[in-house]
């Protein structure tokens, strides 16, 4: 196990942060972390990281407990914090370099090319940090997480406030990554989820609500279908809580509502309902059932019947 | 440890500060002891330079303070501390490579005040005519008083994200360590108190190297009052465990 996590709590104050978590991560995984903004996402990583101490519970990283051995975690670990903070007024070389030292990589020199390599940033590397733009910044941070060449990376947040075709390469990069080494991300984002991880693990208000392969989680959810539909005039929750089958309602826009059921004749449920209630319809459609909408009905984003 | 110190001197020198500071601090002297009418060393008309020695430990005050505010205040603004903190490196390996790179640039920034010394050395009648041991441990004293200042301002640093809220504390902790001890030793009413408390001053320490006198009880006092601001530091920075 490269990460092994067990009733971790962090409080301030009267506030739970997290709240007795566990959960373990084998080696040569890519785990989601995912959650609201506010879950707890960012205060588990910097409990893993050893940047602060878990008011209770353990957790073990690479065989180190993180209490008693976290210089040795620390060794092992490689993290890109939230807003990836840089020393700007260094090179791009010169900062990889410092962060080599004292990650006690060996041959320095040799290592800082290999790294700059792998993150694409050769025609950046004689630059001062300031110059270069965010996805370069962003680069620079996955290639100062794994200069000391660590079995576990954790990326809280790489690709927030990227560019869509940064997402693309930062995502990319991570997922060459993943190959040889445990990896854990954390996003608010589910395509992220989708396209980069194995497996994910739900948190929400400090605790886990879902962890589980991403298939299992969408095969489970399978026997939901999904509406989106519009009618043409108002219409009062009560009225639509009417349709027979009917199991979570959102209100998407004015008149735009998504709901859901388990019965496969949803759609036709809805249209009977349109017209046997005098209705307009202006857009009826079926949608799948994504991981977007398996993380809103987790999180308590949608009001239950 | 030397890993954070070679990047502070790097820093130093590439952001200009290190250049700055020696400029000063000449500067300063400089005017102070050979331009600025009233006090300089042909006013006196004596071949020592006592005259830089009185002053140094205010402009210190100012230069150690500007230096070291950004210290922890800009890592901690701009987030680098976690990443810091989150190396295979000590909490006490990251705060003294500061203060040795602090300590470093104070001894560098004192190198050219050597002129000074070689000027007053040919000027005095006879050539030569100079107390050496006390120039000596004037320059010993100072940097010792250097490392002093160095460490509050490390802790003023590491209070606040505020650069200039830690310039203000760390000019503070030095005058209030430097002189107002040392006027309150000079208050007749306090008699032995004051006697007593400004023993706990630098000045009294650093008047005494300056006789020339390499007294173990100041180099003591001088260490020992690093140490307690280094731990103070290393509690603060520590902070985020509590």
């Amino acid at each position: 196990m490269s990460i092994e996590v067990q009733q971790l709590t962090k409080r301030y104050g009267a506030q739970t942060a997290v709240n007795g978590i566990s959960f373990s991560i084998k080696k040569g995984e890519i785990v989601g972390f995912l959650g609201p903004n506010g879950a707890g996402k960012s205060t588990t990583m910097k409990m893993l990281t050893c940047f602060i101490p878990p008011t209770e519970g353990t957790a073990t990283v690479c065989g180190f407990d993180i209490g008693e051995k976290s210089i040795d975690v620390r060794k092992h670990v490689g993290y890109l914090p939230e807003h990836n903070p840089l020393y700007l007024d260094m090179y791009v070389k010169e900062y990889l370099t410092f962060t080599g030292e004292l990650g006690g990589v060996q041959n320095t020199k040799a290592r800082v090319a290999e790294v700059i390599a792998l993150t694409r940033l050769e025609r950046e590397q004689h630059k001062k940090l300031r110059q270069l733009s965010k996805g370069y910044r962003q680069r620079v941070g996955l290639a100062q997480a794994m200069i000391h060449n660590p079995d576990v990376l954790i990326l809280d947040e790489p690709t927030s406030g990227l560019d869509p075709n940064q997402v693309v390469e930062i995502r990319e990069l991570i997922r060459s990554l993943g190959a040889e080494k445990t990896i854990m991300i954390s996003t608010h984002i589910m395509q992220e989820v989708e396209a980069i991880c194995d497996r994910v693990i739900i948190i929400d208000k400090g605790n886990i609500v879902a962890d589980d392969k991403l298939e299992n989680l969408r095969n489970a959810s399978a026997t939901k279908f999904v509406v989106r539909v519009q009618f043409g005039s108002t219409l009062s929750l009560e009225k639509i809580k009417t349709i027979p089958g009917i199991k979570n309602i959102q209100n998407l826009e004015n008149n735009t509502w998504r709901l859901d059921s388990e019965v496969p004749e949803f759609r036709q449920a809805v249209s009977h309902f349109a017209l046997a209630n005098n209705y307009e319809v202006l857009e009826l459609v079926s949608e799948k059932n994504s991981l977007e909408d398996i993380f809103r009905t987790l999180t308590g984003n949608v009001d239950r019947i | 440890m030397w890993t954070v110190y070679k990047k502070e001197i790097r820093s130093f020198l590439s952001s200009l500060t290190a250049y700055i500071v020696m400029i000063v601090f000449l500067l300063a002297t400089g005017l102070l002891m050979w331009v600025i009418k009233g006090n300089t060393v042909f006013d006196l008309g004596t071949a020592s330079m006592s005259v830089m020695f009185n002053v140094a430990p205010y402009v210190f005050i100012f230069l150690v303070s500007a230096v070291t505010m950004r210290s922890f205040s800009e890592e901690k603004r701009q987030g680098t501390l976690e990443t810091l903190s989150t190396r295979p490196v000590t909490d006490l390996g990251v705060i003294l490579g500061k203060y040795f790179a602090n300590v470093t640039l104070i001894v560098f920034a004192l190198i050219p005040t050597l002129i000074y010394y070689y000027s007053i050395y040919q000027l005095g009648q006879p050539i030569g005519n100079i107390d050496t041991g006390a120039m000596w441990g004037s320059y010993f004293g100072l940097i010792l008083l250097g490392t002093a200042y160095t460490s509050m301002g490390l802790f003023a640093s590491v209070l606040t994200e505020n650069q200039i809220i830690s310039l203000i504390l760390s000019m503070v902790l030095c005058i209030f360590f430097y002189s107002i001890l040392g006027w309150v030793g000079d208050i007749k009413a306090l008699d032995v108190i004051g006697k007593s408390l400004s023993w706990f001053g630098l000045e009294t320490h650093y008047y005494s190297l300056s006789r020339g006198v390499l007294d173990t009880r100041d180099v003591v006092f001088f260490g020992s009052f690093s140490v307690l601001f280094i731990w103070f530091t290393k509690l603060v920075y520590e902070s985020r465990k509590w």
